[in-house]
């Protein structure tokens, strides 16, 4: 027993560079953005050391950055059902399939990031654009007589963060839906449920480790996004993200910056720690402890 | 509860023919077994009698009904999965009471049906424990349990003992024989365990190559086998070439070059008709070895070479050799077994041979 208590050093020697890296390359530069928090911006880009608390009072205070802020977490939550949605049918296609070649198609979900997100964000411009490959169609047919307005509202981010995060979601959700004995919902089919029925009951509670995982992915990716809005979203469609951006690099006041930053950190750390709390069901942690 | 029947159910997987022009009855409360190498056959047949599988040819009759495109949910079964198939995320309880839940029962009765369940199968109290607590035992019992609240009229069972260790196992086949004779559920059992088929069923239909190649209560299947895949299946079986040298009512004369002539009962030698080449069939367990080199009377015997023994304790089996032929014996021992360079005595009674036709193809596994 007292054997027991006496802590084995090898993990920590194991873990040791990965711990140092973290500490290096995140906790140090956080700390330094932390400590920036507190500088006071005098002129562009010129900022005085100091310890006041005028960036946080300012965060505080201004409703327009608790307006981005409510902005953000209504639109991740949006992108979040909408990917799970979407994703889960071709999750529970890859894993079903009789297809031989699965790799192919867990590769086909991959593919997409061989080219840069950038690239693949901007190819919706020529898709949903007014000369895009949609209104051009629909145009040509004369079912419409004006280009439909797609690009650069909300619909157009949502449909960028989709078509970026999506992979994540089926790729979470896959692997969960592979774990599940396949003889569960024949089972359940013997003893009385129709198809739909052994799916409730069976297959979509023992998936929902998977989902959870793959929800809150998306959600904390979305929320810490400002590329996809800034190119495919209208003046009013900005995150909390494209206000650190704008005060970074159009203002130049990287102490606001910093707290933006750093503020934005704590609030998806809150919604990880929260969510896990909740999400790890009860139930599913005692079936598969 | 319901007689269950095959009429000529062939099963293919594209160009892999599974199971070719099946005909097999399941009598009413029966306790039969499918028995047969992997790839036999047999659990396809279990599948396709549960409705997981669609026969491509012949009807599949329920209590005289054709159930063929009966959906799953509709036809009323209990399917026991060799890895349990038990709901993680479920209850024991929960698990028990599925199938009577999508019945309609109500709660209160359900849950004195798993209560009861759960007495049969002898694991009362673990109600509100999740399969994960339970040890492979236990889940299998509770998967019986699920299986057969529902009163299924036809209990499916698909190597449900396989997945337990051996002394577990033998267990568990007793006391799922002692429930299925309990509660006089028609009962198919899959397995490829020659022990469990013989121990545990009234009728054994043996299967190999998606065809049965034999049906009969386990005596007649053991000791009377109808070819030699049967013979070479169950137990451990000697095959001799002979030559049908005479024949009169009662009896079949055979030459054999190890044993020389014999004459095997006619009731041995049922599949042999008018051949005159045939193959004797010798259980390794009717060979008597003795020292010295009298033949005890009443029974053929021939001197042998002791060339290897496995001691098993209790008993004993050897590989002899008889001129040319190689064949095994298993013996109880009392003291020490022969040694190995050893010259015995191998006698058999004739009585205890069967005789069979010589196959074309022989050996089909």
């Amino acid at each position: 027993m007292a054997q027991a208590r006496e802590i084995d050093p090898r993990p920590w020697y194991l873990l040791s560079p990965a711990l140092l890296a973290i500490a290096l390359l995140v906790v140090v530069p956080m700390s330094f953005i932390l400590v920036y928090s507190f500088y006071e911006n005098i002129d562009l880009g010129l900022d005085a050391p100091a310890f006041q608390f005028g960036n946080w009072r300012e965060l505080l205070t201004d409703g327009y950055y608790h307006d981005a802020i409510w902005k953000t977490f209504r639109l991740s939550a949006i992108v979040t059902v909408l990917a799970a949605v979407l994703g889960y049918v071709p999750a529970y296609f890859i894993a079903n399939t009789r297809f031989r070649h699965k790799w192919l198609l867990l590769l086909l979900l991959i593919l997409p990031f061989w080219v840069s997100f950038i690239i693949r964000t901007l190819s919706w411009i020529h898709i949903m654009g007014n000369q895009g490959a949609i209104n051009g169609l629909l145009l040509w047919l004369g079912v419409i007589d004006e280009p439909l307005p797609m690009m650069f509202n909300e619909f157009a981010v949502i449909v960028g963060f989709i078509h970026v995060f999506l992979p994540y979601m089926i790729l979470n959700v896959y692997v969960s839906l592979e774990g599940i004995d396949r003889n569960l919902e024949p089972a359940a089919r013997t003893l009385g449920c129709t198809p739909w029925q052994a799916f409730l009951e069976v297959t979509l509670p023992l998936s929902l480790p998977g989902l959870a995982a793959g929800c809150l992915l998306v959600f904390v990716l979305t929320a810490g996004s400002y590329v996809t809005p800034l190119i495919l979203g209208g003046p009013d469609d900005f995150l909390f993200g494209n206000l650190i951006y704008d005060a970074v690099l159009s203002e130049l006041n990287w102490p606001m910056g910093a707290t933006l930053s750093f503020a934005l950190l704590v609030l998806l750390g809150v919604v990880v720690v929260v969510y896990s709390r909740f999400m790890r069901l009860n139930q599913l942690s005692k079936a598969f402890g | 509860m319901a007689r269950v029947e095959l009429k000529g159910v062939s099963k293919s997987f594209g160009p892999i023919t599974a199971v070719r022009k099946a005909d097999v009855v399941f009598e009413e409360g029966s306790f039969t077994t499918l028995l047969g190498p992997s790839g036999c056959g047999k659990t396809t047949i279990l599948r396709m009698v549960a409705g997981l599988e669609t026969p491509t040819g012949g009807d599949i009759l329920v209590g005289g009904r054709r159930v063929n495109d009966v959906p799953i949910h509709k036809r009323n079964l209990g399917l026991v999965f060799q890895n349990y198939a038990l709901f993680p995320h479920k209850t024991i309880a929960q698990n028990i009471a599925f199938g009577l839940k999508y019945r309609g029962v109500p709660k209160a009765e359900a849950s004195d049906k798993v209560r009861q369940a759960l007495e049969i199968v002898r694991l009362p109290g673990v109600e509100d424990r999740y399969p994960s607590q339970l040890s492979g035992g236990q889940q299998q019992r509770i998967a019986l349990a699920r299986a057969i609240v529902i009163e299924p009229d036809v209990l499916l069972l698909d190597e449900p003992l396989s997945a337990l260790d051996a002394n577990l196992r033998e267990e568990m086949r007793v006391e799922l024989k002692a429930i299925q004779h309990r509660i006089g559920v028609t009962s198919i059992f899959v397995t490829h365990d020659q022990s469990e088929a013989l121990a545990m069923s009234d009728r054994i239909v043996v299967m190999s190559a998606g065809e049965v190649q034999q049906e009969g209560v386990p005596e007649e299947v053991y000791n009377t086998p109808a070819n030699e895949f049967v013979a070479r299946f169950l137990g451990a079986a000697n095959l001799f070439d002979a030559r049908v040298t005479g024949a009169d009512a009662g009896s079949v004369e055979l030459d054999t070059a190890a044993f020389g002539r014999l004459a095997v009962p006619r009731e041995r030698a049922l599949w042999l008709g008018d051949a005159t080449a045939a193959r004797l069939v010798v259980r390794a367990e009717k060979l008597a070895l003795s020292a010295g080199d009298a033949v005890p009377a009443g029974t053929v015997g021939a001197p042998a070479t002791v060339e290897a023994v496995d001691y098993q304790g209790q008993l004993a089996r050897y590989f002899l050799r008889i001129g040319d032929s190689r064949l095994q014996a298993i013996q109880m021992i009392d003291g020490r077994p022969f040694p190995e360079g050893a010259t015995v005595t191998v006698a058999v009674r004739p009585e205890d041979c069967t005789a069979l036709p010589v196959e074309r193809a022989a050996g089909t596994t």
